[in-house]
């Protein structure tokens, strides 16, 4: 009698198959006051009036417009897709009804119920207690908690609508300061059209006492999500900020292309940690999925001040990103950590630019790339050393790691530097998940799905360290869970 | 504890193992011996669960299962340890992590109401556990085997074996690339572990591994086949003869 040969665990692409089942691909059934598709003059002028802003935005949002019309989307980037419609996307999208909402008594409870449901309660009994959130639904800011206790420190954290509103000066000072309005094609659209998001004032000498975070969540379909964000950070200021984002699935693309823009003064220094899980699109097809084209940068202005980003990107279909750090002030520092999984048929073109202006500027670049099934992950960098910027240090360290054998990894670094003081590094490394070494740790009683957790862990991990311990829980978790879903 | 009857089984498509049977009683060592080729290797990662391999025919009995229907992880949760000729290195995984993650893994099998245990509770086990196969302390933060010279690596597999108290262990070339100093500390490991409770399969190429782990059985494979078995006196006469009046065609 012939014996069943040995039942083996599922092979490393079957333990990878079923990771599209995405947890947060449900819709919410609220009506939603939605403009008419298209984008012209008049979509631009009636998103200004909707919010009633002054005259200054509404010029500031002309003048980008009239500059996105005369460009044309980068075709730059590592990734592949077809054209996009601008005049088949409705720029602004509302949950009904609206009005100005004095508490969370007055929100929509099945909004309420929309941000528990993704693990992020808002009302005063469950809302997390070091955590203050702005959570952002389609194009508006629904809520913002802990506002008052900020505010007893001088700290203004609301949605850039109000801000517009509250604080026109510090809004006209910094707006476009970072990200000029003309800077890229979709930052001259997200100028024009952008809808909502967060904005932070740190007052001089002040340590944030909480986490401050901003959710995103898409609901609408064939909207665009055009958020901005601006964290002004005075003297002697610390905040630490953290960015979620979800979206139901659709069969169609939805294009989110945001803008953040980050300043610190002399010894400020702000975190900025991002967990971005958009809907990436059906894994077999690659239909549906957002289109997260995103310009982030920040400025160290001041002397010793300090920027780091920290990103853990996992979702969308295609992600074109560089959060980057201009160094002007003396001395001051810049980071970038990253981790960026891909899967299914996902795109990622993602890094960073790091500018050195001023003298003794520093800065880090760690990025870990994870492309898994018949994904592309590009790492795409720019160090650049100005000739004033003596003594600037950089160095940079690129790893990635491949799941299967039909996946891709490509690393563009661009070194420039005008100053021969300057000291830059460069590592780079391109490793694979092998069978062997899960072979190695069931052998010692351990399973696949604990083995694949250890290892891709054990990659990120200089990056999960400079996350907020929650959100590094959170990123550890969701890795595993895109990578280990059909295990069983 | 261990029954293998006509075993055979190969790697894609080509047959390695021809019929090998073999059976191993609670308290015995075992030698294996043979020439580069002759399926001693692909025996023990047959009997680990390896995915590459495939099992074309025969059967294995490990204490009344049949252990070729079991996944790798339930072999070794069973109590199967297999020592590694070339261990993997796993940048990113701290080796004491690692071996944590393994004991609490065997722990929670035996009871899957037991706590896990905590770094500094594992501690103590483990340094008492690194002294028995003098390994230095320093290898407790470093990453799994990465960049272990070839005796550390081998080290670190005896100390696994350590940690998990094997039922059964199969011990794959565990001499190959160690110095005398490397090779006299892994084999007195070895030695410290073995006990009447215990079975262990010593797969080796050379005789001087048996100079410091005293068999009760030695085989021969050759060509897919146990072509001899005695005691280990056998070993002694192999050290003399060699090979090939073993492995030569019958005339």
């Amino acid at each position: 009698m012939k014996p069943e040969s040995p039942k083996q665990g599922a092979s490393l692409e079957e333990v990878l198959e079923d990771q599209n089942e995405y947890k947060y691909g449900w819709t919410t059934d609220i009506e939603t006051d939605k403009f008419r598709k298209g984008l012209d003059e008049g979509i631009v002028r009636a998103i200004s009036e909707k919010k009633n802003e002054p005259q200054f935005m509404l010029d500031f949002r002309l003048k980008a417009y009239k500059k996105w019309l005369t460009m044309k989307p980068p075709a730059w980037p590592n990734v592949n897709y077809p054209p996009i419609d601008f005049q088949d996307i409705s720029y602004y999208a509302e949950p009904k009804p609206k009005k100005k909402l004095e508490s969370l008594d007055e929100v929509d409870p099945e909004i309420l119920r929309t941000f528990e449901k993704l693990g992020i309660p808002l009302d005063e009994q469950k809302r997390l207690s070091n955590v203050a959130v702005d959570a952002v639904f389609d194009s508006v800011s629904v809520a913002t908690t802990h506002k008052k206790k900020l505010m007893e420190h001088g700290i203004i954290f609301c949605s850039i609508s109000e801000a517009v509103g509250e604080y026109p000066e510090l809004v006209e000072e910094y707006l476009g300061s970072v990200v000029p309005a003309g800077d890229n094609f979709y930052a001259a659209l997200n100028s024009a059209v952008f809808s909502d998001g967060s904005f932070v004032y740190i007052p001089p000498d002040t340590i944030s006492p909480m986490e401050l975070s901003t959710y995103f969540r898409i609901n609408t379909e064939d909207t665009g999500q055009f958020e901005r964000t601006m964290i002004i950070c005075a003297e002697n200021s610390y905040v630490s900020y953290l960015e979620g984002c979800t979206a139901p699935q659709f069969d169609t693309n939805q294009l989110h292309a945001a803008v953040v823009e980050l300043v610190t003064l002399d010894n400020a220094e702000i975190k900025y940690s991002t967990v971005q899980n958009w809907y990436s699109g059906d894994r077999e097809t690659g239909k549906g999925g957002i289109y997260n084209f995103v310009t982030k940068r920040g400025k160290c202005q001041g002397e010793k001040s300090k920027i780091s980003w920290t990103q853990v990107e996992t979702g969308s279909a295609i992600t074109w990103k560089y959060p980057s750090c201009i160094l002007q002030g003396d001395k001051s520092v810049g980071e970038f950590y990253s981790v960026a999984l891909t899967n299914g048929l996902m795109q990622a073109d993602t890094g960073t630019k790091m500018i050195h202006i001023g003298k003794d500027t520093k800065s880090t670049i760690i990025s870990k790339g994870i492309s898994a099934d018949k994904s592309s992950n590009s790492y795409r960098g720019q160090v650049k050393v100005n000739k004033g910027a003596d003594n600037a240090r950089n160095y940079s360290q690129c790893d990635s790691m491949l799941v299967g054998d039909k996946s891709s990894a490509h690393t563009f670094p661009y070194i420039e530097s005008a100053n021969s003081s300057a000291h830059l590094e460069h590592e780079a490394s391109t490793s694979k998940i092998s069978e062997d070494q899960l072979f190695y740790f069931q052998s010692r009683g351990i399973s696949r799905e604990n083995a694949i957790s250890a290892v891709i862990n054990g990659f990120c991990k200089e990056v999960f360290k400079q996350l907020p311990m929650e959100f590094a829980v959170e990123a550890e978790k969701l890795l595993s869970l895109k990578l280990e879903d059909s295990v069983g | 504890m261990l029954e293998i009857k006509d075993l055979h089984a190969g790697f894609e498509g080509t047959e390695i193992i021809k019929g090998v049977d073999l059976t191993i009683k609670k308290g015995e060592v075992h030698a294996i011996m043979g020439p580069n080729g002759s399926g001693k290797s692909t025996l023990s990662k047959v009997l680990a669960g390896h995915p590459d391999y495939e099992v074309t025919g025969g059967t294995v009995t490990y204490e009344g299962k049949n252990l070729l229907d079991m996944e790798p992880e339930a072999r070794a949760l069973e109590g199967i340890f297999m020592g590694f000729q070339y261990p993997v290195e796993i940048p990113g995984v701290n080796n004491s992590e690692f071996l944590r993650m393994a004991y609490n893994a065997r722990l929670l099998y035996k009871d899957p109401d037991a706590e896990e245990i905590d770094p500094l509770d594992f501690e103590e086990i483990l340094d008492a556990k690194m002294k028995l196969v003098e390994m230095d302390h320093k290898y407790k933060e470093r990453f799994l085997n990465d960049g272990f010279s070839g005796g550390e690596k081998k080290k670190n597999e005896i100390l696994q074996m350590a940690i998990l108290e094997p039922k059964l262990a199969i011990l794959d070339e565990t001499d190959s690339g160690l110095d005398i100093d490397a090779l006299k500390a892994v084999s007195q490991g070895i030695n410290r572990l073995i006990s009447g409770e215990n079975a262990v399969i010593l797969i080796t190429h050379y005789q001087r591994l048996l100079e410091y782990i005293q068999p009760h059985f030695v085989h021969v494979m050759s060509a897919g086949k146990i072509v001899k078995s005695g005691e280990k006196d056998l070993a002694l006469q192999l050290e003399a003869q060699g090979y090939d009046w073993l492995t030569a065609p019958a005339t």
